[in-house]
């Protein structure tokens, strides 16, 4: 640290020379400050870029036929309601199933495995689960899954965005609890209140909106899934609402609507893409207030 | 829920212990029981991810040996199938996404811990956050419709017309302006992690205690020497850490990928030639593969040998970051 920044500090006896290294200093971090600014810009103008194509191409393409009709052949006017219904079941299935197991294994590493070498490698392969690529999570369920119980349903994309949530919902869990003082659970256990009390009725309580904030992130991620669904749920171009038959989800149609060389289908692939992305934006920045209401 | 929180204050002590305790620790053990077998579970979901993949592979491996690794060969009618094209692909892309999107990054990171005024820091990190948050199907499809085109009308024939005429490294910029290929891959790659590496820079750069930097002011440091000599020193290795988590995403993205990268199963020395990437192979040739052939056996070994890189990968990163980790 100290050699750095010598050159530039030790006392120069010429006047000339500390004037020269004054200016020089000054203009390397003038060029520092204006480069960093560039940067900052560039990744803003990336996100109005999306934003804006997003937007000029998906309104264009809305209407009502969009929430109305089902997904059908091009030329003829269809919509996407069985994508986003599909989208909403499987999405909405995962979360109430995977939230319940990723706040008790985030209550676990918070509560339960302060130190221990079990709980190091929870804490651990969780971490390594919540950055996996997701493609890797449609194949083991493809695996698990579809393989043996002879297809594609919407089960196995239900179990893929429960895998995918999982992680999301025990890193927040354990980080929340974490945050709360151990005073406070020395205060209830003082009280002669069991310790499964302490933590469901008090810290789970103080921990809440923290909780509620990394679902809703949970939530965002899982609904633009589109490799896991790929294997799992497949989709599929008429009404569906059973679970042990291939389903629809906005992305997949998305997906396969976006590659197609029909126009009408391109234009539908846009406007689901601003659908979803508009649905996972609100998403964050409500979970985002949502946390500093909360603190 | 209020009631049963404070029913314990009211209990006498003493009144029936015993039966009050039995239910407790009843509960106490359920409970506790609950949480590590959620524990376990995850364990279990990992190993089992690693063995269902390995298995499925295994016909694979079996049937091209350790040559699978790096055979260029992918011949679905001749069954003849090797991983050397899209491994290829994918740490090109992967590395190269990453030497684009690091000094951005670093440039953000360094605007919204030194440089920004503070009513305007949290917009600018909430809206970098947003930029993590679109999914990646949408980066692909505005790859595809808005950066494909750009790419093949100005960028790339300036770039075949100047940098392709230097010797030696010209090799890099020739070909014809597709539009999609490596290069466009890499570069939407880019704009996909810097979210996650800049949010990764600007929370260790938080963490430099501010008496450090302090020192450094009151000597008459700049705020770019603050940074160099004071800052990155401080926090080389959690900036590593997230550089490697961002690399980590990189190499498994699927959708964004998939849109822009080509698609061709070969290795060009040309940037902006087409190519693969492990998970454009597995979700491309999916749909078109039996069950029980070779060729979902090779995907599925592809998809191994991603688990196995991008396992390596992150471990690396959370091993960087852990001082950070700890808090």
């Amino acid at each position: 640290m100290s050699t750095t920044l010598q050159p530039a500090l030790a006392p120069a006896k010429d006047p000339a020379v500390a004037a020269r290294l004054g200016r020089r200093r000054k203009r390397a971090d003038g060029i520092a400050r204006i480069l960093s600014l560039v940067a900052t810009g560039i990744g803003l103008v990336f996100l109005a870029s999306i934003l804006a194509t997003l937007f000029y191409k998906g309104f264009g393409a809305m209407d009502l036929a969009v929430f109305t009709e089902v997904t059908k052949p091009p030329g003829s006017n269809g919509g996407l309601l069985n994508a986003i219904a599909g989208s909403l079941i499987q999405v909405v299935l995962a979360t109430v199933i995977g939230t319940p197991i990723g706040m008790l294994v985030g209550t676990y590493l918070a509560e339960y495995a302060k130190g221990s070498a079990f709980g190091n490698v929870v804490r651990f392969v969780s971490d390594i689960l919540l950055s996996a690529p997701s493609i890797l999570i449609g194949l083991f369920v493809y695996q698990l899954l579809v393989l043996p119980f002879g297809g594609f349903s919407g089960w196995a994309g239900v179990a893929a965005l429960t895998i995918i949530i999982i992680p999301i919902v025990v890193r927040t869990t354990e980080d929340m609890l974490s945050l709360i003082p151990n005073t406070l659970r020395e205060a209830v256990i003082g009280l002669g209140a069991p310790k499964w009390k302490m933590i469901v009725l008090v810290c789970w309580r103080a921990a809440i909106s923290g909780i509620i904030t990394g679902i809703l992130l949970g939530v965002a991620r899982i609904a633009g899934e589109t490799a896991p669904l790929l294997f799992t749920s497949l989709g599929n171009n008429a009404w569906s609402t059973d679970l042990t038959r291939p389903m629809p989800s906005l992305p997949i149609t998305i997906y396969s609507y976006a590659g197609s060389p029909f126009q009408d289908w391109i234009e539908l692939a846009w406007a689901g893409a601003l659908l979803i992305t508009l649905a996972v934006l609100l998403l964050n920045i409500l979970a985002r207030s949502l946390l500093r209401s909360g603190k | 829920m209020q009631q049963a929180a404070t029913l314990p204050l009211g209990t006498p002590m003493g009144a029936r212990p015993r039966r009050g305790a039995r239910a407790s620790s009843l509960g106490d053990t359920i409970f506790r029981v609950a949480c590590h077998a959620a524990g376990g579970f995850v364990l279990l979901l990992l190993g089992s991810i690693i063995i269902a993949l390995f298995i499925g592979g295994l016909p694979a491996f079996q049937a091209f040996g350790i040559g699978f690794l790096w055979s260029t060969e992918w011949d679905p009618v001749t069954e003849v199938f090797g991983a050397g094209v899209s491994i290829y692909g994918t740490i090109v892309t992967a590395v190269l996404a990453i030497l684009l999107a690091v000094p951005v990054a670093f440039g953000v990171a360094f605007y919204l811990t030194e440089l920004s005024p503070a009513w305007l820091r949290r917009p600018i990190g909430t809206a970098v956050e947003l930029l993590a948050a679109v999914p990646s199907i949408i980066y692909g499809m505005w790859g595809f419709f808005m950066i494909a085109p750009l790419m093949s009308q100005y960028v790339q024939p300036a770039a075949i017309d100047s940098l392709g005429e230097l010797p030696g490294i010209g090799a890099l910029f020739q070909g014809p302006p597709f539009g999609t290929g490596i290069f466009t891959a890499a570069l939407i790659l880019a704009i996909m992690i810097l979210p996650f590496i800049a949010a990764t820079m600007r929370d260790v750069f938080e963490q430099v205690p501010p008496v450090f930097k302090e020192s450094a002011y009151g000597l008459g440091a700049t705020t770019w020497e603050v940074m160099k000599g004071v800052v990155l020193p401080y926090t080389r290795i959690s900036v590593a850490g997230g550089i490697m988590l961002g690399l980590g995403r990189a190499l498994g993205e699927t959708m964004a990928v998939t849109f822009v990268i080509g698609n061709a199963n070969r290795i060009s020395t040309s940037l902006f030639g087409p190519g693969n990437t492990i998970a454009s192979v597995v979700a491309l040739e999916f749909g078109e593969s039996e069950t029980d052939s070779l060729k979902l056996a090779a995907l599925l070994a592809l998809g191994f040998i991603l688990f196995v890189l991008s396992f390596i990968v992150l471990a690396i990163s959370r091993w960087l970051l852990r001082a950070r980790l700890k808090g």
